[in-house]
């Protein structure tokens, strides 16, 4: 093979990727490192952005506890989120997977298909249902739960339920995959061994479906903590969690500045936890992935 | 296959009962008679149906959003398709890297994204326009497609291809009439979940609409936060139907699981 000729096969996956490639440099990279740049930037109620190198952003993030809050906030929420999607969507994957034909694919239909309706349109749902009059507070009224109505909206509460019904979804899919995998016969084995069915759920399916639970704990505590309709509709404008509080300084007080260093922190904190979580996930769980 | 038990099925039921129950009340409240929130006790009534056509800046968005979707899609898979091959065929330093940077935008927060976005098309002065909403949305479409393409280029017999070869045609030939054909279901697929993903895209959209140009989501999200009334309850419905025709459609042309779950099976 000639030289002219080697050089044309390194370089024909370049000449393929290089239509994206070149989109993904210009509208990817390029405004993400701007965003960055913007976040150093200083911000006046009259000059606008002063576009001079200052850690005042930084710093106000740092030391003042109207960010720190929003930010402890955020965490909090996701945390949650993420407990409560793998308590009632890892059970839910596994009693799916038990399923026979026809169920089973309707069923994961009708667990997966909300993953595709808009976001705003499911939000609105919830808040329909979490209204001081809307059918939850009716139903636990009816119901002698509570003795008068229980303030679900512009609440962390109502935040939590809304979100682990848009993300649940993740979940059911993470586990789902890694049930796919799992040899029935193994089950088959411990049981005809005399194992119960709680253990066999516990010593043998747990275990390999724990990578499962944990990738997709990880998506949806990434996406929980970077939520932003969600939040916005359900926590109206003031209980503020970090993406509608992005938002608020960039379409609202206009100190873009700031706003841009609070996204950044959102992304590195997003960021660190993902690849954290993998790291984990890889070294506990190498001998699944084999 | 050991069979569920009735505390299992209990459970099953109180899920779907979560999954479905803010879906359902948004298309119960979208048919009242009342002037006001209300579930449909005296008769159903479309009249909030038809009060969407009377609210031009819903028809005006609504209108926006398809062709901000079919086209960030078609291009999101032109771009995607040679991409795929590339990634798919060669081993090449920074494979891995390109991979990771197509696949970057599901990683990003979408307000980061957005706010980027907002920063970079302000500075060079298509702000607020529909070419940036075009370009931003392919940009967060394109993982979409690309998983879906890169599996069926991965799956691809090359035994046929190198037939094609050996007979003759040309790369271009060969590609038109032997590797597209192969990897048509991965493509189209990959082009409808892009559609739908560019479609529903809310979060960083908020960021770059302007009043002139702006998507259904993001109209419905602005509208939302000032009140909520049946008229939103209608167009979500609206929207909720559409999207149910597509993913039935979508179920039958690919499956749902193997959409959502990957190739791996």
């Amino acid at each position: 093979m000639s030289t002219a000729e080697t050089r044309r096969r390194a370089s024909t996956p370049w000449l393929l990727a290089g239509p994206a490639l070149l989109l993904f440099v210009g509208v990817v990279l390029i405004p993400i490192a701007m965003t960055v740049l913007l976040s150093f930037h200083d911000w006046g109620q009259y000059k606008g952005i002063d576009p001079i190198i200052t850690l005042k952003n930084w710093r106000d993030i740092a030391t003042d506890s109207y960010f720190f809050e929003i930010f402890l906030r955020t965490f909090r929420i996701a945390l949650m989120v993420t407990a409560i999607s793998v308590a009632i969507g890892a059970p839910e994957a596994y009693i799916l997977n038990r399923m026979g034909p026809p169920w089973r694919g309707i069923f994961l239909v009708i667990v997966l298909g909300p993953l595709l309706i808009s976001v705003v349109a499911r939000t609105l749902g919830w808040a329909l249902l979490l209204g001081s009059t809307g059918l939850v507070n009716v139903a636990l009224l009816r119901l002698g739960l509570v003795a008068a109505p229980v303030q679900f909206m512009f609440s962390e509460t109502g935040m939590v339920i809304a979100l682990v019904h848009v993300l649940l979804p993740f979940v059911v899919i993470s586990v789902w995959a890694s049930l796919q995998r799992l040899d029935p016969q193994i089950e088959n084995a411990a049981v005809s061994l005399g194992a119960s069915a709680v253990t066999v759920l516990r010593r043998i399916v747990l275990p390999q479906v724990m990578p499962g639970i944990l990738s997709g704990s990880v998506v949806v505590f990434a996406l929980a903590a970077s939520a932003f309709a969600t939040p916005a509709i359900i926590g109206g404008r003031r209980l503020k969690v970090a993406s509608t509080l992005a938002y608020d300084e960039f379409l609202n007080t206009l100190n873009w500045p700031l706003g841009a260093a609070v996204a950044v922190l959102l992304l590195i904190a997003v960021a660190a936890i993902i690849v954290g979580a993998n790291r984990f996930t890889e070294r506990r769980y190498a001998e699944v992935f084999q | 296959m050991s069979r569920n038990g009735p505390l299992a099925l209990a459970f099953h039921a109180l899920f779907i009962g979560f999954v479905l129950a803010p879906i359902v009340i948004v298309c119960a409240v979208a048919f009242t008679p009342e002037g006001y929130l209300s579930l449909p006790s005296h008769g159903l009534s479309l009249r909030w149906f038809r009060a969407i056509a009377d609210y031009p800046e819903f028809v005006r968005a609504f209108r926006d959003s398809l062709w901000l979707a079919a086209l960030s899609s078609s291009i999101a898979v032109l771009l995607s398709v040679p991409a795929a091959l590339a990634i798919a065929r060669y081993r090449f330093t920074g494979r891995e890297a390109l991979l990771a940077l197509f696949m970057s935008p599901l990683m990003i927060p979408s307000v980061v994204l957005g706010i980027a976005f907002l920063r970079f098309f302000t500075v060079i002065g298509i702000g607020g326009t529909f070419i940036g909403l075009v370009l931003s949305h392919i940009v967060i479409v394109m993982p979409f497609a690309l998983r879906l393409v890169l599996a069926a280029s991965t799956g691809l017999d090359r035994a046929v291809e190198h037939a094609a070869v050996s007979l003759g045609a040309s790369p271009l030939t060969m590609f038109r009439r032997v590797t597209l054909p192969l990897i048509l279901p991965g493509v189209v697929s990959g082009w409808v979940l892009a559609f739908i993903t560019s479609f529903d895209e809310v979060t960083m959209t908020v960021f770059i609409a302007s009043p002139a140009t702006t998507t259904l989501p993001v109209r419905l999200f602005l509208y939302i936060q000032d009140n909520i009334d049946p008229l939103v309850s209608s167009v979500s419905a609206a929207l909720i139907f559409l999207t149910a025709l597509v993913m039935i459609a979508l179920d039958r042309l690919y499956g749902l699981d193997r959409l959502f779950v990957g190739a791996g099976k």
